[in-house]
């Protein structure tokens, strides 16, 4: 099991430790719908040590990195960073990852923990053309602040060129002596940011920032909760090698005009329709759907949960699973173990929609 | 961890409060804590019967659902619906506000195989 440079510090301050993607990770600190409530209204800090970060020098005019990858990266301006996925040749998910536009023929690409291995070998072994790759996992750590105050919080460390970071954008950014990339992205639906600091430095970075009293350690556990109120995948979970982009409704991220590995498959898919399509729903009450539980609509069997829990911002048990027929909006189904049976209505992501993720008017520090 | 010398206990962490042939039941400090913040309990219903050591209620966390076990046998003649809409009372007040149910209990010789504050104090410290 890995730890993180932080395992001691979170041990300091009292978290619950788990296994997490082969890392022992910070579940809470305090609790979860503290901590999920105190990130929804001002900023949190995660430890996001565990993901893996590849750095590449690929001209696209000689490297076949852009068939690797979902995303057009021909149409990425400089600095800024896309979402998306590499698939295997039937459009099944190998991984989702960010890619960052260091320079016109430089790359970081940041991807899941439990796979940072597999993917490594996987580019690897078809990556064509690249003058340098190299897996960068082991010596950069990354906390994500995340939070409407993020970015006042981050002003007063970094200076207000912060503020003008754009939504999937990045920069280079003085820090404890660093120049590092901070990036405007997140996975929790608020506005936030993700700083790549060297892993020597995380812990130094950790205390700057907890010191500020608008920030408070956030663990796995709220992390989860934050982005399954956003419907956002989880990798592992809601996405594997077993399903494809179309299947769980994150086509939006593939560009159809440039080749990639998986795209025959998925454009077959898309004229014959998905044998399954992912759906999101609302309990009618506190109790929360949980994985594997069945789904059914009209009395019959219709799919599973991926991911379900309590909903701290709604207060009601919310979830998203595969159906392997079209349910509207609206449309009642009902989730079934063995001893549960919780009725819920079909509806659209995101459950919550106060997010100021996308916010074009950030705070600044003399709201103070 | 709040343990309270005048209730009896199950090795779940399971308490009882005996007031003359009634039991008020909850879940300990130490359950609480473990579950995490808590957000739904399906209680017993009224007038149900409860056997020692088998299923009577299941208390939802965020992370995951947990059955809670009857700590003596009876018939339930109260169950606390302050928990519908507030079920962070047990993780509160796990002695107090947050108890589970009042059981009339069947046979009161079952407190025997029940831990007194002291033994559980002993066994959560193995």
């Amino acid at each position: 099991m890995f730890k993180t440079p932080l395992y001691d510090i979170h041990l300091a301050l009292n978290a619950k430790i788990a296994p997490f993607g082969g890392w022992l990770m910070p579940i809470q600190y305090t609790g979860i719908i503290q901590e999920h409530n105190w990130t929804r209204a001002f900023a949190g800090i995660f430890d996001i040590c565990h993901m893996g970060e590849f750095m590449l020098q690929a001209d696209l005019a000689k490297s076949n990195f852009n068939d690797l990858v979902t995303i057009n990266l021909r149409d990425m301006p400089l600095k800024s960073c896309r979402y998306g996925f590499m698939l295997n040749a039937q459009g099944g998910i190998i991984d989702d990852l960010l890619v960052y536009r260091i320079a016109n023929a430089e790359w970081m690409i940041v991807v899941n923990a439990a796979t940072t291995n597999g993917d490594f070998a996987y580019l690897k072994k078809h990556l064509t053309g690249a003058t340098r790759f190299e897996n960068i996992s082991a010596t950069l750590g990354k906390l994500d602040l995340q939070g409407p105050l993020a970015a006042e919080v981050l002003t007063d460390l970094v200076g207000a060129d912060i503020t003008t970071l754009q939504y999937y954008t990045f920069g280079y950014f003085n820090l404890l002596n660093e120049l590092i990339i901070i990036s405007r992205t997140g996975y929790t639906g608020e506005l936030g940011y993700e700083l790549y600091m060297p892993n020597n430095k995380i812990p130094e970075l950790w205390q700057k920032l907890l010191n500020d009293q608008r920030v408070k350690p956030i663990g796995l556990g709220a992390r989860d909760t934050l982005r399954l109120e956003m419907g956002y995948s989880l990798y592992g979970q809601d996405i594997d090698e077993g399903r494809t982009p179309i299947e769980a409704g994150l086509k939006y991220f593939i560009s159809w005009d440039k080749e990639f590995i998986g795209k025959e498959a998925l454009l077959k898919q898309k004229q014959a329709g998905a044998g399954r399509r992912m759906v999101y729903f609302i309990a009618d009450s506190r109790r929360s759907p949980r994985h594997n539980y069945r789904i059914f609509y009209n009395g019959e069997d219709v799919g599973s949960v991926t991911s379900g829990s309590f909903s701290p911002s709604l207060g009601f048990g919310i979830g998203m699973g595969y159906v392997s027929r079209e349910i509207l909006a609206g449309e009642k189904i009902i989730l079934k173990d063995a001893a549960v049976s919780i009725t819920a209505k079909v509806v659209n992501k995101p459950f919550y929609k106060n997010g100021t993720v996308k916010s074009k008017e950030i705070k600044h520090a003399n709201t103070r | 961890m709040l343990i309270p010398d005048n209730l009896f206990y199950t090795k779940d962490h399971e308490w009882a409060k005996i007031e003359g042939d009634s039991a008020i039941i909850g879940i300990t400090d130490f359950a609480q804590s473990s579950l995490g913040d808590i957000t739904f309990i399906d209680l017993p219903k009224l007038g149900a019967k409860v056997k020692q050591s088998e299923w009577c209620a299941t208390v939802e966390s965020v992370k995951a659902a947990s059955d809670v076990y009857a700590p003596l046998s009876g018939e339930v003649t109260k169950t606390n619906t302050e928990l519908a809409n507030h079920p962070e009372l047990v993780n509160k007040f796990p002695y107090e506000s947050g108890w589970f149910a009042v059981i009339k209990v069947a046979d009161l010789a079952e407190k025997s195989k029940l831990m007194t504050w002291l033994n559980i104090n002993n066994s959560s410290r193995d």
